[in-house]
């Protein structure tokens, strides 16, 4: 692997760039493995790395059925955060939050990080108590969020229409100035590069068809399309398919899969320079730096393993777009697509060991796992090399469920996020 | 010339309301969540695992998956129906009350 550097740029730009190396080789499955990933998203991908780099534990396989990063870390809207309500989730997600801040510098690799702030819009009263709510919790938590008014949400961004008139008014915002966005793509390849430089393999094309147990219950190793591979130790990182691959172990997981669709418009000049989300007519949007306008629309009602979504829900949030930024009514939108989210029924992931000895799992992210990814994948590992949770990720356990201990970001936020 | 149905037609479910007897689009109909769990009649006799399996555990399946819907901007009436989850088709819709296909 040649070390990314101005320097190396300018000795292969010499070259025409036609000598650069693979960044990393497309393994073939060995008999076994220490440890096997299954899902090579961006989570997968972070736990084979920090396996790999924190814990020494190199002989490690990421098996994924179809292309790397090719699942929901490629088709979604990038949006980073950590203002949750809950102590557990801002503790969760702000972990992640403080590693995004040096990642491209841990991997070598410029995953475009950008703090451009997240602005969250308040249309009613609710809105604003709401808001006003999870900013006091996320003080007390050390996390950044504030309060703006009106006109200020409208200096932070230009194009946001302020009028009163409009059928959802803005009545103020909440502006997290460390979240931001990040290059999907280049997580999943971050990721990729530097754990494969550590002698992680990286299994594509191979979909795991079952999970063999043992005698004592105990898993032994995955059966793939391409044969069987052994493991004493399995971590499930596969979003929308979590609950197929638990159902493998025999076990059943309270997760739900559905569509979620993102759009975006033609390439224009800089013209949007934060993210704004908001929940009431549900919308997101930012900027990316080829300069299409990134928008994220809802899920579909019913599950579905689909990967597309209806079209009507599009059309609903391009309403609200052109509603709160009516500069954007005649923008041309180029593209949509839809990833399958799993969602659990508190809007909090799963991240844990499981029933079944030396099965781990990380699902349930939803709607919002991008802004986790390097949180996961760190917390993911340190739990399958310790056979226990660190205390980030030890309330999100599976038995929550049965204890009703929940962690009901679902009621603290009410939408996707 | 017979102009062509608008394209929104072909990009959302048609869904067949068993009440109504007619395929209609899916914006007038509500998802209702996987069918044939019932409620049972007495939560204070349940273990924990029992009351969160009823509550909790579903089995999103990739195939075949047992769901209801609701009528909701037409005769309003609850049904179910049989629908592939890896195609979106529709196998069959019913009654409520009658037997699990
Ligand atoms: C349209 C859209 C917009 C979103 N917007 C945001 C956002 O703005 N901010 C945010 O934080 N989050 C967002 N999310 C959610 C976010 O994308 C996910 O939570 C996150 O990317 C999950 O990462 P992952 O690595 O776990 O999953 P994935 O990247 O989906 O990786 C899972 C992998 O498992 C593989 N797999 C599945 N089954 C098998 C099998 N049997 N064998 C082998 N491999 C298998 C899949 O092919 C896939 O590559 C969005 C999601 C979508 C769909
Ligand atoms: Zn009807």
């Amino acid at each position: 692997m040649t070390r990314f550097s101005a320097f190396s740029l300018f000795a292969k730009a010499l070259g025409g760039h036609q000598s650069w190396p693979e960044q990393w080789p497309d393994a073939s499955p060995k008999p076994d493995y220490d440890a096997i990933i299954v899902g090579a998203g961006g989570h997968g991908l972070g736990a084979a790395y920090y396996l790999a780099k924190k814990y020494g534990i190199t002989k490690v396989a990421v098996i994924e059925k179809g292309w790397l990063g090719g699942g929901n870390t490629g088709r979604n809207t990038t949006i980073i955060r950590s203002n949750y309500l809950y102590d557990e989730s801002a503790h969760l997600y702000d972990h992640a939050l403080k590693l995004w801040d040096g990642l491209s510098q841990e991997l070598n690799y410029n995953t475009m990080y950008s703090k451009r702030g997240v602005m969250m819009l308040a249309h009613n009263v609710h809105d604003v108590q709401s808001f006003k709510r999870h900013i006091h919790a996320n003080r007390l938590n050390g996390v950044d969020n504030e309060w703006l008014s009106a006109e200020q949400a409208k200096e932070y961004c230009p194009p946001l229409s302020i009028s009163p008139d409009a059928r959802h008014p803005v009545l103020g915002a909440a502006l997290q100035r460390r979240g931001g966005t990040a290059r999907h793509d280049t997580v999943a390849w971050g990721y990729a590069r530097a754990a494969a430089a550590l002698g992680v393999d990286i299994i594509q094309n191979c979909a795991v068809t079952g999970i063999r147990r043992g005698a004592d219950g105990a898993v032994e190793g995955v059966e793939t399309t391409r044969g069987f591979i052994a493991s004493k130790r399995i971590g499930v990182s596969a979003a929308g398919h979590s609950s197929v691959i638990m159902q493998m172990a025999g076990l059943d997981f309270p997760l739900e899969s559905y569509p979620l669709q993102a759009l975006v418009s033609e390439p224009v000049k800089p013209v949007f320079p934060c993210v704004v989300m908001s929940n009431t007519v549900h919308a997101y949007m930012s900027q990316s730096d080829k300069g299409e306008l990134v928008i994220g629309a809802g899920t579909d009602q019913y599950v579905s393993y689909s990967q597309r979504g209806a079209l009507h829900i599009v059309e609903h949030t391009l309403a609200a777009i052109c509603e709160i930024f009516p500069i954007f009514r005649r923008m041309r939108m180029l593209r949509t697509w839809g990833g399958i989210v799993d969602v659990t029924p508190d809007r909090s992931p799963i991240l844990g060991k499981t029933p079944v000895k030396g099965l781990y799992v990380n699902c349930g992210w939803g709607t919002g796992g991008f802004k986790a990814t390097p949180g996961a994948g760190d917390l993911l590992a340190y739990t399958m090399a310790k056979d226990e949770p660190h205390p980030i990720n030890a309330p999100y356990n599976l038995d929550r469920f049965r204890t009703g201990r929940l962690i009901d970001e679902a009621a603290a936020a009410a939408v996707a996020h | 010339m017979r102009r062509q149905p608008p394209q929104w037609r072909i990009e959302m479910l048609l869904i067949h309301c068993p009440y109504c007897d007619e395929a209609r689009a899916e914006i007038e109909f509500a998802y209702a969540g996987e069918a044939h769990i019932v409620r049972p009649p007495d939560p204070s006799l349940m273990s924990d695992e029992e009351w969160q399996r009823y509550l909790f555990i579903r089995s999103n399946p990739r195939g075949r998956h047992h769901e209801r819907w609701r009528h909701i901007h037409g005769c309003g009436r609850f049904f179910n129906a049989v629908r592939d989850t890896a195609t979106d088709k529709f196998e069959a819709t019913y009654k409520a009350g009658e037997p699990r296909r």
